[in-house]
């Protein structure tokens, strides 16, 4: 059972911003599928899988790959080939 | 040689969000030379927008074309357009896209099917006899049940998801959607093939001719495919249809998968949680509508991210944070990822003795559009489509009759790396009918 309180927070871990009418709905929502995924609590305690996998790796070379150009293509803001962001700080 | 393709046919399904009234291809003597294929929109195509039915994308071209695409290039395609589906593969009806739904090509008041409904409506239409799309937990599948085509989930690792825009890493691939058997043969061998730049991708090429004798295939029948929640009426459909296979040679056996009784909540957490990773990367700045610089990250992030993805991504992305979040990991995500190795094991055990499982792609026929309009009630309606995922084995769904004049699909699913087999199932039973 999750509250509105807690969907907030949510929210902003996820760094979606929602609007405060929107809460109410958003929390009925998560909780209707989390009492769904309470079934989960079901299965016994197991192994995960997958154990027969094998890692895929190669000698760090530089390899062809996309043009600077082609890289800043969709970017709206760019400057000497660079893409300009948001201020972090 | 560049030749030109005309592509006149009119959309009256909205299956193209992007189409190319002049597509080009080469003459290059391949298996596609000259046919127009439809390709979904979260599929990257180098010069032709892809939007993964967002507006988060709007506006987005992709610089580079994914591996499948290449191949398809090099095989003499025409790429004829970029195909409606749910917002980044969200969806079981492809209603959830910013560019308004797609209908179903035999009734325009049902959906198609999601998530890669317009590609099994250009199908289904009559547009093309071939389309891309990707299956996450049914999203090939369901669609070609619901528009009376045929659709292929490949084994996990036999395609190259290099330039397919992630939503769920370790359940999707990309796959092939066509009229007939033959036609979604002919995709396969076009698309499967090695690629560096797909760690999961193996290098095992598909060069197949279908087969229609399946004498002495043993077919196991799960109880859970046809328990509740499953229409009668296409349970009913579905068991005719295996009889055809047995008149066909096969044998039959009943099994059961108990790990059904959770495994939908298993790919629930599963792709909510790998979604709220990957559409981390849809922050304005390389790509998509611009951020304002000038604020700071995260208000600027917040806002954006709050604006232009749909409710059902906003609803995925949280669920999933929540799922991985300090606390809640123990009960969410582990505990799913141990359901997903049970129903891994349940598959493995049923094909020791069984060459194929069989059962209804789909638990209804296609829904009226806005029907399932409570998510919870959407997604129950992949639970016969999601064990597949979880286990990384390929299915296929094949038209096998009607109800109430709508087409239902039977699901036949196959053993790791027999893509093959399950193209040989399907294949004796459309020719079996025909």
């Amino acid at each position: 059972m999750v509250f509105e309180n807690d969907v907030e927070g949510i929210a902003k871990l996820a760094d979606i911003h929602i609007q405060k009418e929107e809460l109410a709905e958003f929390t009925s929502r998560f909780n209707h599928i989390l009492e769904y995924f309470d079934i989960l609590d079901t299965v016994s305690e197991g192994e995960e899988g997958e154990a027969d996998l094998v890692n895929v790796l190669r000698e760090d070379e530089v390899t062809p790959s996309l043009t600077q150009e082609a890289a800043c293509a969709n970017a709206h803001e760019t400057e000497d080939g660079y893409i300009r962001a948001p201020r972090v700080m | 040689m560049v030749k030109e393709y005309f592509f006149e046919e009119a959309d009256r399904t909205n299956a193209f969000i992007t189409r190319l009234d002049l597509a080009m291809y080469e003459e290059t003597g391949g298996p596609l030379e000259g046919r127009g294929i439809a390709v979904k929109d979260n599929i990257s195509t180098a010069g032709i927008p892809t939007t993964c039915a967002s507006r988060i994308l709007a506006g987005y071209v992709p610089p580079y074309d994914a591996h499948v695409v290449t191949r398809l290039r090099e095989a003499g395609a025409a790429i004829v357009g970029k195909t409606n589906m749910d917002e980044f593969g969200m969806g079981t009806t492809t209603e959830n896209s910013a560019y308004g739904p797609t209908t179903n090509p035999h009734d325009a008041s049902r959906v198609p099917g999601g998530s890669s409904g317009g590609s099994a409506a250009a199908v289904g239409a009559g547009m093309v006899d071939m389309a891309l799309g990707s299956d996450t937990g049914g999203s090939i599948r369901c669609p070609a049940a619901f528009c009376g085509i045929v659709g292929l989930k490949p084994t996990y690792g036999r395609v190259s998801r290099y330039g397919l825009i992630a939503f769920s890493n370790s359940l999707e691939q990309i796959g092939p959607l066509g009229k007939t058997v033959t036609d979604v043969n002919t995709l396969m061998s076009a698309i499967a093939g090695p690629d560096p730049r797909d760690t999961t991708a193996y290098d095992r090429p598909y060069t197949h001719t279908p087969s229609g004798d399946i004498a002495g295939m043993k077919i196991a029948v799960p109880d859970e495919f046809f328990g509740e929640g499953v229409d009668p009426a296409v349970a009913e459909s579905v068991r005719t249809a295996i009889g055809r296979l047995e008149d066909a040679g096969a044998e039959t056996l009943t099994c059961s998968i108990p790990s059904m009784a959770y495994a939908l909540a298993a790919y629930y957490v599963t792709c909510m949680s790998e979604a709220s990773s990957n559409l981390s990367r849809f922050d304005g700045v390389r790509f998509g509508p611009s951020v304002e610089t000038k604020r700071s990250w995260h208000d600027e992030f917040r806002d954006h991210r709050g604006a232009l993805f749909g409710k059902e991504v906003q609803s995925r992305i949280m669920l999933g944070t929540f799922a991985l979040s300090a606390g809640y990991y123990g009960k969410y995500y582990a505990k799913a990822q141990v359901a997903r190795e049970n129903v891994r094991r349940d598959f493995l055990r049923i094909f020791k003795d069984a060459d194929i499982i069989a059962g209804p792609t789909m638990p209804q026929i296609a829904f009226k559009l806005g029907e399932k309009s409570d998510p919870l009630s959407m997604y129950l309606a992949d639970i016969l489509t999601v064990p597949a995922n979880l286990a990384g084995v390929p299915a296929i769904s094949v038209p096998c009759g009607t109800v109430d004049k709508m087409p239902v699909g039977l699901q036949l699913i196959g053993r790791h790396f027999e893509d093959e087999r399950v193209v040989d199932a399907a294949f004796a039973y459309e020719t079996g009918v025909a």
